[in-house]
């Protein structure tokens, strides 16, 4: 899958699955300060990623994840892993 | 009721028979039955296919997809009527303002989040506990009702939730005017909400053989007191009223539809669903109630009933009745709308306080509808078919619920 495909479908799980607003959705968003993403809404996205993704992320590496970008970054670094 | 006087000055709602106060309320006065085959539900292997579906409800009218994520169904309908009657008293706090800490909510509900239950039940079986939502367990939780709203609404006073099941929000509601009666808070929300047309739950019931059979006639099968009633019929949705203490209510000039008289409660102590025979446990929380009023017998105008229309509530309510107010009974209307509404298990207590209110105010009785023939154990007048004008200044609502919890609330007219 490629990198762009990979942020397309991660930018409409965050608007369908975690209802955020797909306006503010930008690669440098944070989840926590910029996109209001409480402690269950990044265990909502890990699981959101997990099944859309087929990828495993353990809350180590989870915690790595700090903007959209970054969650691109894991997704893409899983799947060519 | 000791302490200071309790006044209603909102009313909200959201049932089958309406989104608002008035739609209800005009339904109920035509006799309309808001019963109907059940859709959101696959209810093909299930005994009870119809019930008081709410059919038209999306949530994501009133906040956001993302703010809806926090609350089962049962939650947002609490919080749709709660915004309805907090707006209809004209009350709304900032966060920071310092009201809002005399303002609080007292819910409740039957079986709260039971949808969101069985969703994640059928996950952790089918998929396994890694799939179980973040917000599962704050969904299920009966309180999150009334947490949601305290958090949305600035209510930052008082807050419990009740779960005696069918005779939750009645004790929501006496417990919320006790709480403005001793002074603890000057503004209460209070009601319920319920959403259990749901697999699990419809099937419980239907093993429990407490629910109607008759899915070829919807609209006739709640049919309490009837001689040939066969069991209640599950509605879902909400009610709130709001509670204030009275000078609170007249320094702001608001309107008031009726005071809080008497809250009555007892435990029929018998059996975990049935009543006990001869209704000994419902007459106590009736006499409670009108002692509580200071009303005598006599005087009262109205009873809403319980009136679920299963076999054994109806005659048990009716002896009970008889208990509590003696020769008087005969001359009392008494009325079940649960005929049109269908059972709101814990939300009950709440849309029939509102009915009592407005038959107060409206001079005005609704009817129990689907009443044809006439039991030889139900031998009171129970407001046949067709609504009644009548002036009433006071009113009783029965709420019974399974563990044997009963109660009833006395309301009158607004103080002179």
């Amino acid at each position: 899958m490629e990198r762009a495909e990979i942020e397309s479908k991660l930018n409409e799980l965050l608007v369908e699955e975690l209802g955020l607003d797909a306006d503010k959705i930008t690669p440098e968003a944070r989840f926590e300060e910029d996109l209001e993403v409480d402690s269950l809404g990044v265990v909502e996205l890990l699981m959101a990623l997990e099944d859309n993704f087929g990828v495993q992320i353990p809350d180590e590496e989870a915690e790595s994840i700090g903007t959209v970008g970054q969650a691109v970054d894991l997704v893409v670094a899983k799947l060519a892993g | 009721m000791n302490g200071r006087r309790v006044v209603v000055t909102g009313l909200g709602t959201r049932t089958s028979l309406g989104s608002s106060v008035a739609e209800l309320w005009g339904n109920l006065l035509a006799g309309r039955s808001g019963i109907s085959r059940i859709e959101r539900v696959d209810v093909s292997d299930i005994t009870t296919k119809i019930g008081a579906e709410v059919k038209d409800f999306d949530i994501t009218d009133y906040m956001s997809k993302r703010d809806a994520r926090r609350l089962d169904r049962s939650a947002q309908f609490f919080w749709v009527a709660t915004q309805q009657a907090l707006e209809d008293a004209g009350i709304a706090y900032e966060e920071d303002d310092p009201a809002a800490l005399r303002a609080g909510i007292i819910a409740g509900t039957g079986i709260g989040g039971v949808e969101t239950m069985e969703e994640q039940i059928g996950i952790l079986a089918d998929r396994g506990p890694s799939r179980i939502s973040p917000y599962g367990i704050a969904m299920i939780i009966s309180n999150m009702a009334g947490g949601v709203a305290s958090i949305d609404f600035n209510l930052y006073g008082p807050n419990s939730t009740v779960v005696t099941a069918c005779a939750a929000s009645a004790n929501a509601i006496g417990d919320a005017a006790a709480l403005i009666a001793r002074g603890a808070a000057d503004v209460m929300v209070a009601g319920g909400g319920e959403a259990a047309i749901t697999r699990f739950a419809l099937a419980g019931f239907a093993s429990a053989r407490a629910m109607s059979k008759n899915n070829d006639d919807p609209e006739g099968a709640s049919r309490p007191f009837d001689l040939n009633r066969d069991g209640f019929i599950m509605g879902e949705g909400a009610a709130v009223l709001i509670l204030e203490d009275l000078e609170h209510a007249r320094a702001r000039q608001a309107n008031i539809y009726g005071e809080v008289l008497g809250y009555g409660m007892s435990a029929d102590g018998y059996h975990i669903t049935l009543p006990r025979p001869g209704g000994a446990g419902a007459a106590r929380a009736m006499e409670s109630a009108l002692a509580d009023a200071g009303v005598a017998p006599g005087e009262l105008g109205y009873i809403n009933a319980h009136g679920t229309s299963t076999p054994a509530n109806d005659k048990t309510e009716t002896a009970a009745i008889k208990t509590a107010f003696g020769d008087a009974a005969y001359d009392i209307p008494i009325s079940s709308t649960k005929s049109m509404t269908g059972h709101l298990l814990g939300a009950a207590g709440a849309i029939e306080s509102l009915a009592c209110l407005l038959a107060i105010r409206d001079g005005v009785i609704p009817p129990t509808i689907n009443y044809e023939t006439p039991d030889p154990e139900c031998d009171l007048d129970y407001v046949p078919n067709e609504a009644r004008h009548v002036s009433i200044t006071t009113a009783m609502t029965n709420s019974f619920g399974f563990g044997g919890h009963n109660v009833s609330l006395v309301f009158g007219a607004p103080p002179g």
